[in-house]
């Protein structure tokens, strides 16, 4: 009874969240004496057999392209009917903008207990409980699941991809792929730049900074850092910053390795969407902010001074001229 | 048109999150609840627009909870929508929930069901793509964007860094996120109006719980922030660097 691994894919290339569930999923079938294979729908432009490195053994390919755009309900039929065929006792998912359209549909397809937004390796001491975030990340809850087929959606960035030894055996799969009724007509992706859920470090400003034209000292940190830039609700409400950077509770949910907040007072709906980030760096005149409670490293001082400081004192760090 | 809204009752946002029972329940004290504010603010508030482009369309708003959701699902009608519809059921498992929503969605014949994204306590993002596998309706989740002209929707969609406009013959069912609508304030005539329209309990169908909260447990604890002072900056870079490895 193998654990399946959904990978995920956009433009025929695997997702880095695809990798941490890869690599969660190979630890999943170790604890539990099996082995990790793997499932990967439409064209991919990539050496799937390379992903063994990350512990699975047999990768199924469901070479169609009619795949290569999602509608949940064609892809969930597919990834069910591989699921039967390797009679899987686990599916993981990362709990991404794919694994949340797809996961619960197969989770009612097979009547499979889903967790979703899993944060650890599961526990099979006493059944078989999976720790999720709850509570927008301000507390977890132990969730058991009682269904012989039970589903794990990753929550991004919380288990640690690790690369050793290995290749992964290839092997296409035929299964019967229905007309899609959700038809794509339009893709833009933002070029260029690190998507604010896959990212390793986020640079993140608000109110504190004023204006939109002062947005430059920002870019210019995240540019140095490799990072994906963020915003509090207020700025992206006044149109100075794009929606999609805004994060917090009724935002984007981000758990990066480093989080560096600019100006921005730390309040509770702000930190339930950034609380669960590695390492956090406020930024703020006032000593008295919320957020100073919450942070790892903290200067208290005014933006304007120390924003092009830090950007210069990384690139001395980086050896950029 | 009909459209059915799924709404559902959330802690306030600025609730303090503690346990009871050996950290198996939820500390309710003092909590004050709301409407979810994916379901309020957009899934609500577009369905309402939708209605005021096409006059003859009807809302109906559905929750799973007990009488203490009474107080939630009348403000949303506050806001707007024809009718109510409460499941007397309390269960915290996202398939009982979602048989109970797809049972009201099949009685209904509804051309579209709005969910929000998720809900901000269980964050569970699944009640909308079950719903849907149980009804055997296309789903489009996190939508950032929704339009209907005739029978066809027109659903733009977050996709991993950047946006995907999607095409999909109704009836089917979308998880809404910021960008739908935007939020509105329920005025006098709303609240008074939503008295009297009707809000019926109706009894759960069977259905099984796939899961059950084990237990709870918060965070730990910050050891505490570490201040650099502002002329030295250069010594937070090393602290970076060297100590927490982040850059
Ligand atoms: C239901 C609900 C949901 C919400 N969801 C979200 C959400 O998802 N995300 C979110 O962000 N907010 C959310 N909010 C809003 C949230 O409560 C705060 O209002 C918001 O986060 C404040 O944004 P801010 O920190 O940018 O602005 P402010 O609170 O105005 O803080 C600005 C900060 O900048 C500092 N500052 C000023 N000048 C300087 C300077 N020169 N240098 C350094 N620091 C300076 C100030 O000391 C202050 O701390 C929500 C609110 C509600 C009620
Ligand atoms: N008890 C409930 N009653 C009605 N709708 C619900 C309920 N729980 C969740 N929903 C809907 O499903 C969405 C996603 O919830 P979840 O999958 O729990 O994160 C919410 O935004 C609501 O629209």
């Amino acid at each position: 009874m193998p654990v399946l691994i959904f990978i995920d894919s956009a433009e025929g290339h695997v997702k880095k969240a695809s990798l941490e569930v890869l690599t969660y999923g190979a630890k999943v079938a170790e604890q539990s004496g099996t082995t990790a294979e793997a499932v990967v729908l439409g064209t991919i432009n990539e050496d799937l057999a390379a992903l063994g490195k990350y512990g699975v053994k047999k990768i199924h390919h469901v070479k169609n392209e009619a795949l290569d755009h999602l509608d949940a309900q064609v892809h969930t039929k597919v990834i069910a009917q591989v699921a039967d065929a390797i009679k899987a006792s686990v599916i993981i998912f990362s709990n991404n903008v794919d694994g949340k359209a797809i996961a619960p549909r197969l989770s009612v397809r097979l009547k499979a207990g889903l967790v979703s937004g899993a944060v650890a390796l599961p526990d099979s001491s006493n059944g078989f409980v999976v720790k999720k975030n709850v509570f927008s990340g301000k507390a977890f809850a132990n969730m058991a699941v009682s269904t012989p087929v039970k589903i794990i959606s990753l929550s991004p960035n919380a288990y640690k991809i690790v690369a050793g030894e290995g290749t992964a055996e290839v092997v296409p799969f035929n299964a019967t792929v229905d007309q899609a009724r959700v038809k794509v007509i339009n893709t833009t992706k933002a070029s260029g730049e690190v998507p604010l859920t896959e990212a390793e470090i986020v640079v993140s400003a608000g109110r504190g900074l004023k204006g939109p034209e002062n947005w430059g000292m920002v870019e210019d940190l995240g540019k140095v850092l490799h990072a994906a830039l963020a915003c509090s609700r207020p700025v992206a409400d006044a149109h100075w910053r794009p929606h999609n950077e805004h994060v917090g509770q009724t935002g984007i949910a981000i758990a990066p390795n480093l989080y560096i907040a600019i100006g921005i007072s730390g309040a509770i709906q702000h930190l339930a969407g950034v609380n669960r980030s590695k390492v956090i760096v406020v930024i703020n005149k006032d000593p008295e902010a919320p957020f100073f409670k919450a942070a790892d490293y903290g200067i208290v001082g005014d933006a304007f001074d120390v924003v092009p400081k830090l950007t210069a004192s990384i690139k001395k760090l980086k050896g950029i001229a | 048109m009909k459209i059915l809204v799924c709404i559902s009752k959330t802690p306030d946002t600025t609730a303090k999150i503690a346990f009871t029972d050996n950290n198996t329940k939820f500390d309710t004290a003092g909590v004050q609840w709301i409407i979810n504010p994916y379901d309020e603010w957009y899934s609500l508030v577009r369905a309402l627009e939708l209605k005021e482009a096409d006059p003859s369309s009807t809302i109906h708003l559905v929750t799973v909870g007990g009488a203490d959701a009474d107080p939630i699902i009348r403000k949303a009608l506050a806001l707007g929508g024809d009718e109510a519809i409460r499941v007397n059921a309390d269960s915290h498992d996202s398939y009982y929930i979602a048989s109970q929503i797809a049972e009201i969605a099949k009685q209904g014949a509804y051309d579209l069901i709005f969910t929000g994204k998720e809900t901000i306590d269980y964050n569970g993002s699944s009640i909308g793509g079950m719903v849907a596998e149980l009804t055997d309706l296309p789903y489009v989740s996190l939508a950032t964007k929704f339009e209907i002209a005739g029978t066809r929707a027109t659903v733009t969609r977050e996709i991993e860094g950047g946006e995907e406009i999607c095409e999909v013959d109704l009836p089917l069912v979308v998880s809404c996120q910021k960008g739908v609508a935007e939020q509105r304030i329920p005025n006098m005539r709303g609240i008074m109006a939503a008295r009297t329209k009707p809000l019926k309990a109706v009894e759960p169908v069977a259905a099984d719980a796939l899961t059950t909260v084990a237990g709870f447990g918060l965070p730990p604890a910050k050891a505490g922030v570490k201040l650099v002072d502002p002329d030295n900056v250069d010594e937070l870079v090393r602290l970076l660097h060297e100590e927490a490895k982040a850059i």
